[in-house]
């Protein structure tokens, strides 16, 4: 059988599981490496940006990628400059945008992003950009040069899981690009589902950062998202509707 | 207006004595508190409307335990719900509050505690606010650093390993204006990650050019927004302008400022309308600037210590527990920052459940870092201190404290783009 492999800008990687930015610790980065298995691990680089940060990248294993994000950035412009620092400070090529201009909720301006997108697509940056699941605007990533897509499930932060579910589901059914699913999944049942539902990875931060237990939530996340990942693979079985089935045919009327 | 202020100064002249004891005695000798000077900038908004009325027609007598209870049981707290929160009904709740706030900054904030310090480099003052330490009647030492005596200052600073800086003055134009505030911006921006400041209100095209320099985050005190109230503590000078001040974050975020802060200094005045208007001023301004950034400070009175006359307006501890936590599930999105004014003990205990931010190695007194952080005798050549603190934990003991309580510290988490 051939092997399972999520592939974004032609680099292989065997976990499904990335680590997302925001609360940050030493443990929490080696809990995320060795009990779920990350293999990337997203990098606010407004946070790397400090004294503290520095140190603690020197703790990221190598064969791990460093995915630095845009956040901060309320323009396709601002966004653009810090993707530039990132890879001056050795962060490689892939990036992550993440364009806010709602302070509030925290959600993406879909518009920026694309704009974003283009810019350092052609600059030959790895482009991985946070979006809220529209269609259209999923489609104009697409041919901006993204190389992955990453709708949000919820507002970030509020733990509700698949919020979108709905129009996650469009996406991955529309789209060719791997859809990893970031923001707002809380629980490892959630990751499981997106998968199940064919998401290609799951984004997560808060749910490990803010668990009693940082080692065994990870863990349970990898299973999670390995459960899910099978399921998939596996195709999903029919589900039978509850209650016994009309006495009376309905097609009962058709005479030939 | 109780006398608990007044200080009369032995050195002040005859006239000088005269003209402030006219001030505080009769009413009709101070301008008119609601009317712009000269120079002063004028904005077209309605947030300030919205803001009073909102306060005018709080009564927070009405609200009862059963209020409360809605709110805390509501996903989203509205105008009607944190005014609940704010009652005396919602006093018996404080456990439970508490819980929900600390609920609203985890999924908001995670468990990080951003720290920073100030920086008063000068504490020359034109106006008479009667509580204020800096105030121009009161007889302290005056001192203005020079741009090596700044960078120096912030060199001490920033090797005890702070990134974010937070720029004060006293409230004197002449003294201190614009051009020498932007220019220890620029030096901090050598030395720090973040640089605010709190300085005397400004014009737009002001506020633009200290963001030029490199300050990016506006903090500005209304002190009490009871205006009538403010009339009768800020005697002289422009900070007596209340509408010029109301209007200072606007202003400052319509000059390119990423983000802006807010308080009452709560005890002034009502404190339950102070919180109502200070949390209703963050609200309106988001939703008309949806992208900046917003904090609230939390500073109050003390109570006096063994005041057999209890003063139901007293803030105590519990009181501003109750108003911080109220502030977060209100507005679970913005800063929150506790001063050193406060305990170490409160800070330890505000930080796990709605504080986002605390001052560290905390000096209120002009040049004096270098005799503070190193314990190098100090040459006398420094400015008084503003007010006391009351927590003088250093960034290194402040940063162990925090961690020891299983939080994270976060030393910065901004980049100028």
């Amino acid at each position: 059988m051939k092997e399972d492999k999520l592939i974004i800008g032609g680099r292989e990687f065997g976990s499904r599981f990335i680590l997302g930015s925001g609360k940050y610790s030493l443990n929490l980065i080696e809990a995320a490496i060795k009990y779920a298995g990350a293999e990337i691990i997203t990098l606010a680089v407004r946070r790397a940006n400090t004294k503290e940060q520095e140190n603690i990248l020197d703790h990221i294993p190598k064969g791990v990628t460093l995915l630095p994000n845009t956040s901060g950035a309320r323009t396709a412009e601002e966004a653009v400059r810090i993707a530039r620092l990132a890879r001056e400070l050795g962060c490689g090529d892939f990036v992550k945008i993440e364009i806010m201009r709602d302070s509030k909720y925290l959600l993406p301006d879909n518009n920026e992003t694309v704009r974003a997108t283009e810019m350092l697509a052609k600059e030959g940056f790895v482009v991985m950009p946070y979006m809220y699941p529209d269609i259209y605007a999923a489609r104009d990533l697409v041919n901006a040069g993204a190389a992955t897509v990453m709708p949000l499930a919820a507002p970030i932060g509020s733990n509700k899981g698949l919020a979108a579910k709905e129009f996650i589901q469009i996406l991955i059914d529309e789209i060719d690009l791997p859809i990893i699913v970031d923001a707002g999944i809380g629980k490892p049942s959630q990751a499981c589902e997106a998968m199940e539902m064919g998401a290609a990875a799951i984004m997560a931060n808060t749910a490990l950062a803010t668990a009693g237990d940082i080692p065994k939530m990870a863990a349970a996340f990898r299973q999670a998202i390995e459960a899910g990942r099978s399921a998939y693979l596996a195709g999903l079985g029919r589900v039978l509707t509850r209650g016994a089935s009309a006495s009376d045919p309905l097609t009962g009327f058709l005479r030939d | 207006m109780e006398n608990r202020f007044f200080v009369d100064s032995e050195r002040l002249s005859k006239e000088a004595l005269e003209k402030k004891h006219r001030l505080e005695t009769d009413p009709s000798s101070r301008k008119d508190y609601m009317e712009y000077l000269q120079g002063m900038e004028r904005i077209e908004s309605d947030v300030c409307k919205n803001v009073i009325d909102q306060m005018n027609s709080f009564d927070y007598m009405k609200y009862t335990a059963r209020d409360v209870k809605a709110a805390l049981e509501h996903e989203t707290c509205s105008i009607e719900d944190f005014k609940a929160l704010l009652s005396p009904a919602a006093e018996p709740f404080l456990e439970k509050m508490a819980q929900r706030a600390r609920l609203e900054t985890s999924k908001h904030f995670g468990n990080t505690v951003y720290l920073f310090t100030p920086l008063y480099i000068a504490n020359y003052c034109e106006n008479y606010c009667v509580y204020c330490g800096f105030n121009c009647y009161n007889d302290i030492k005056r001192m203005k650093l020079s741009m090596e005596q700044i960078e120096h200052e912030m060199k001490v600073i920033s090797d005890s390993g702070m990134e974010e800086i937070l720029i004060l003055t006293g409230e004197s134009r002449a003294k201190s204006d614009v051009k020498y505030i932007g220019e220890a911006c620029k030096l901090a921006r050598k030395y720090f990650r973040m640089v605010g400041i709190e300085i005397y209100p400004v014009n737009t095209d002001e506020y633009r050019y200290l963001r030029d320099c490199g300050a990016d985050y506006v903090t500005v005190f209304q002190e009490t927004y009871d205006a009538e109230k403010y009339e009768t503590l800020h005697l002289l000078g422009h900070k007596r302008v209340w509408p010029y001040r109301f209007d200072a974050q606007e202003r400052a975020l319509m000059g390119g400022m990423r983000g802006v802060a807010f308080s009452a200094l709560l005890g002034l005045s009502d404190f339950r309308k102070d919180a109502l208007a200070s949390a209703l001023h963050v609200y309106y301004l988001q939703r008309k600037y949806p992208h900046a950034e917003m904090s609230l400070s939390c500073p109050r009175l003390r109570p006096i210590v063994n005041n057999d006359k209890i003063n139901p307006l007293d803030v105590g501890e519990k009181q501003l527990c109750q108003i911080i936590c109220a502030y977060r599930i209100f507005l679970p999105y913005v800063g929150i920052t506790v001063s050193s004014r406060e305990s170490a003990e409160f800070r330890n205990g505000i930080v796990k459940i709605a504080a986002t931010k605390v001052s560290a190695g905390v000096s209120t007194g002009i040049g004096d870092h270098e005799s503070k952080y190193t314990g190098k005798e100090s040459d006398g050549r420094e400015g008084d201190e503003q007010f006391e603190i009351a927590d003088n934990r250093s960034l290194d003991k402040m940063y162990d404290d925090i961690t020891g309580e299983g939080l994270q510290p976060v030393l910065n988490d901004y980049l100028y783009v």
